[in-house]
């Protein structure tokens, strides 16, 4: 039952042949066996997730099931989630309990999925190792020295160990795609404004975005009918009609365009990556796709860019967490001042002050046309690639991350190299852009390489179609690690 | 040296709305601390802000009113602070591209109309309120302000004295009344006034260092404040020293302000565009469509009482002074018309006299238009004099006799004598009995002929019609 797909599961829900409450006690059991190694979550509530067992299966009883009803689901620690520990990885929030449910974990209740725990992640979604968590690094299941990538580690942990079946994570820069990779597992991040942020704690408003990451791209596709839909609360939801996002899987790929951009197969990727990303095309070529070049001249602006906009908006996202209303306040304060200076000072990690410093800095006056205007330029810039490339593709292909998973320690000490992790996955999100990871082989020390897809906006049904058909005649979406 | 005083005012207008800017929760005034502060209003981690149209369609009318540029797109950036009252630390404003920009507002200085240019309006919420006593040496905070809605109103400094700029948030004031976009509830902190006041060497070109003075929350002290500091500007000057830019408050006990902060302590707010709202498109057919809603407006209104009244600008600016008092005006009128400037004084005088004396507002004024039409009527006719009519709206004001007019007239007998030979019979009466005064006139003493009319008014106990009485004296004694 560990390695089924959703679709198996609901089977076997639909056919009485386990219960919901059958199925979350497995997966609680195997959370609360492995995550002492593993830390893939921050909060686990085995009463709270039977609850919701119990009500799924009167839902299925009664007929009413969908098609996750029932299913467990683990919620990365971004998602306010009424009555859970809700800590965003963050000391800040360490005594921070939900009153309210996130739009997107609104609708997992409303679909009877039952919610197996908090995920653990980089503290409020800063980072691409998940060692930036408060509640301490996540650990790789290919690997117990290798990072799992970030920021939802966890949950690409969680999915890759067999804790969950799916789980949902958050994408700024590549928070989903690149854990996906490192972890082995699928992921997807959709069009900006697909997914509702109301609720989602912010880091970067004009990026971030929800998504699902699970074994395979039906199971992401059975995930995304949920996850997505206009949101009201959120201004910039779009308001567009529901779309089913399994239409598209088993449509055969004959005369697919696959766009590989020149920019990203060059210096930088590690030739592991290169030879696994190399037999995944050719496996398309002989699905009947074919690989054109294309050019994204300005993506290697994308990481500078990014670390101007995501700051500087972090910087102000932030200003929230002050020790007033809620989250941790220092014991000792002379003024308020002091207050505010030692409950941040305190709350914080040190990668969160390094981002709001930085942030605070390209928004101040003088420097604010110089870093933030520009880089808006930029951003713009960026999107106009991908436009002009999609003139020529349907869709453009490469490495998810430069190399496979590092291990821990290794680049904590060196926030650049971090950062040049999400080398490839930050242009889409700076253009808005879906995007998705596949894993499509393993590298050095056996550690798995992700293939990532960009589509144009929308078009996540013709994306999960590719990686789908792909996942017809390969099967590295079903390896397990020896946990 | 002779000096000049140069205004420019911030007004912070709260927005007539159910409920807050980015948030569902009520703006109602006094409820008990906290109880209107939705989750959105608390900043919790996750809440979104989502406009209010009902605000934006305010900002807009007050755009049309004063025949400024409503900018599309417009666009919402945050203002980055720290402060307990303030949730989020930063609120959302306008900084670049604000929803109204331009546009001007008339005020009338005695019979000359004066041209206020504004710079901008913008759109942003309220912080909370800091309560610093009752709470041993801590403070409390109240989010029920949070994210009240504001148009803050900026002005180009083209005032020149504490008179001019309180004219001018008088009209304001009145304005935002007028077309129903805030309840101008001064007390409730509804029209609150930021004056930035500098001096200069008469004749000068070039502006001299500011000083804002915050928060004036009536229009005496905005006069007071503004004069104050205008006083203390030119003793340094004066003295050779330099004003320096800051920030002060007003301290309405002492009648002065004093330091807040200096220029040099002011923030960075770091503003930029808030991600989570989009740009805010107006569509054209939406602008027209409120600039049908919208009422006459005061200055469309003073030019027509001129015009069509003959009435003065200043009748015509004091009449406009609210949109109740005009609206009661044009009640009257529309029924008397041929006799507005009669209206016009009566409304001036006795009706607001009256109301002022027992603190009441014209909407609640005892006396309705219809009746005071049919008074001002009987005097027009004749039927009674002007003094006697004032007899007659005590009554009405008293709410006697069901207020008709013409029962109070006959009750009181106060019906004119116009009868030329009842008159001409008193005259006759008295200037028998008053030989000397007729002597003194015809002597050329003019005020005994003053005197022989109050006796013959005295005789008719006042119910001849003065007028008639002079002419037909004037007569009898020309003979």
């Amino acid at each position: 039952m560990l390695n089924d797909s959703l679709k198996q599961l609901a089977k076997r829900l639909a056919e009485k042949e386990v219960s919901s409450v059958e199925l979350t006690t497995e997966f609680l059991k195997r959370i609360n066996q492995l995550n002492p190694k593993y830390n893939a979550f921050i909060t686990v509530d085995d009463e709270k997730s039977l609850e919701q067992a119990r009500a799924a299966d009167r839902k299925i009883a009664a007929g009413e099931a969908g098609p996750l009803t029932g299913i467990p689901v683990a919620q990365k620690d971004i998602f306010c989630t009424q009555g859970w520990l809700t800590t965003c990885g963050s000391k800040m929030l360490s005594n921070f309990v939900s009153p309210y449910d996130a739009g997107v974990i609104e609708r997992f209740n409303a679909a009877g999925a039952v919610n197996v725990g908090k995920t653990n992640m980089d503290e409020f979604a800063m980072g691409s190792s998940n060692e930036n968590s408060y509640y301490g690094p996540v650990k790789n299941p290919w690997g117990i020295n290798a990072v799992p990538g970030g920021s939802s580690g966890g949950s690409a942990c969680a999915v890759a160990a067999r804790m969950a079946p799916a789980a949902t994570g958050t994408d700024t820069g590549g928070s989903i795609r690149q854990p996906a990779a490192f972890c082995g597992i699928s992921g997807i991040k959709p069009t900006y404004g697909t997914v509702s942020r109301y609720g989602m704690i912010a880091f970067a408003s004009s990026l971030d975005q929800g998504g699902p990451m699970a074994k395979s791209a039906e199971d992401l596709a059975l995930m995304l009918n949920v996850m997505t839909g206009f949101d009201a609360r959120d201004s910039t939801s779009l308001q567009r009609e529901a779309e089913d996002y399994t239409r598209d899987l088993e449509k055969p790929l004959l005369g697919l365009r696959i766009g590989l951009p020149k920019e990203y197969f060059a210096e930088g990727m590690h030739s592991d990556v290169e030879k696994a990303i190399e037999q995944a095309l050719d496996e398309y070529r002989r699905l009947g796709a074919e690989t054109l070049e294309v050019s994204l001249p300005n993506s290697p602006l994308s990481i500078p860019v990014y670390y101007v906009l995501a700051p500087a908006e972090a910087s102000s996202n932030l200003s929230r967490f002050d020790g007033v209303r809620y989250g941790y306040r220092t014991e000792y304060y002379e003024d308020l001042r002091d207050m505010y200076r030692k409950t941040r000072g305190e709350g914080f990690g040190p990668e969160v002050k390094r981002r709001i410093l930085i942030g605070t800095y390209v928004l101040s006056h003088g420097y604010y046309d110089a870093y933030y205007i520009q880089a808006q330029k930029v951003r713009r810039l960026i999107a106009q690639d991908f436009k002009q490339a999609f003139t020529q593709c349907d869709v453009i292909m490469g490495p998810t991350a430069p190399s496979v998973a590092f291990d821990l320690g290794e680049k904590s000490s060196d926030p650049v190299q971090m950062y040049l992790s999400d080398i490839y996955t930050s242009a889409a999100s700076l253009a808005g852009l879906p995007g998705m990871s596949v894993p499509v082989g393993f590298g050095e020390k056996n550690r798995p390489v992700g293939l990532h897809i960009i589509g144009n906006y929308f078009s996540e049904a013709s994306m999960l179609n590719a990686a789908h058909q792909y996942q017809q005649v390969t099967d590295w979406h079903q390896k397990m690690p020896g946990l | 040296m002779q000096w000049e005083i140069v205004i420019g005012l911030e007004v912070h207008a709260q927005l007539s709305t159910q409920s807050k800017i980015f948030s569902g929760a009520s703006i109602a005034y006094g409820a008990m601390p906290n109880t209107q502060a939705c989750l959105v209003d608390l900043a919790l981690p996750g809440v979104l802000p989502v406009l209010n149209r009902g605000a934006v369609e305010r900002a807009i009318k007050f755009g049309l009113a004063i025949g400024a540029k409503i900018n599309s797109p417009s666009i919402f950036a945050r203002k980055n602070y720290f402060y307990p009252d303030l949730p989020k630390g930063y609120q959302i404003s306008q900084y670049e591209l604000p929803i109204v920009e331009g546009g001007d507002i008339r005020i009338q200085m005695g019979e000359t109309e004066k041209q206020i240019r504004l710079t901008r309006a913008h759109l942003e919420e309220d912080a909370g309120k800091s309560l610093h006593e009752d709470f041993h040496s801590m403070s409390g905070i109240d989010l029920n302000r949070a994210g009240t809605p504001l148009l803050e109103i900026v002005s180009e400094p083209d005032m020149r004295s504490s008179t001019e700029a309180v004219a001018y948030a008088k009209t304001l004031h009145s304005l935002v009344r007028w077309i129903g976009i805030c309840d101008g509830n001064m007390q409730e902190g509804s029209f609150r006034c930021d004056a930035n006041v500098s001096v200069r060497p008469r004749g000068s070109e070039t502006l001299g260092t500011r000083c804002e003075i915050k928060n004036l929350n009536s229009f005496r002290f905005l006069e007071k404040a503004i004069e104050f500091e205008a006083e203390r500007q030119i003793e340094i000057l004066e003295d050779g020293g330099c004003v320096r830019q800051e920030t002060r408050l007003f301290d309405a006990n002492k009648g002065e302000t004093r330091t807040m902060r200096s220029k040099e302590d002011a923030n960075d707010y770091r503003y930029f565009p808030d991600p989570d709202l989009l740009p805010v498109e107006i569509a054209s057919d939406w602008i027209a469509q409120l600039q049908k809603t919208l009422p006459e407006l005061p200055q469309t209104r003073r030019a027509r009482y001129v015009s069509e009244f003959g009435l003065s600008a200043y009748d015509a600016s004091v009449l406009t002074g609210s949109r109740e008092l005009s609206d009661y005006f044009e009640a009257t009128v529309k029924l008397l018309p041929a006799q507005a400037k009669l209206c016009a004084n009566w409304i001036m005088g006795e009706i607001s006299a009256r109301l002022n004396k027992t603190d009441m507002d014209v909407v609640a004024c005892p006396v309705a238009p219809e009746t005071l039409a049919v008074l001002l009527s009987r005097i027009d006719d004749g039927t009674i004099s002007g003094k006697a009519a004032k007899t007659v709206f005590d009554s009405l004001w008293q709410g006697e006799m069901e207020q008709q007019v013409d029962a109070i007239i006959d009750a009181k007998g106060l019906k004119q004598i116009t009868d030329d030979s009842a008159i001409e019979q008193q005259i006759d009466d008295v200037l028998a009995a008053n030989t000397q005064l007729v002597t003194d006139f015809r002597s050329g003493k003019e005020k005994a002929f003053n005197a022989l009319v109050g006796q013959v008014m005295k005789a008719t106990k006042g119910k001849a019609n003065p007028a008639q009485v002079n002419a037909m004296l004037k007569k009898r004694l020309s003979d």
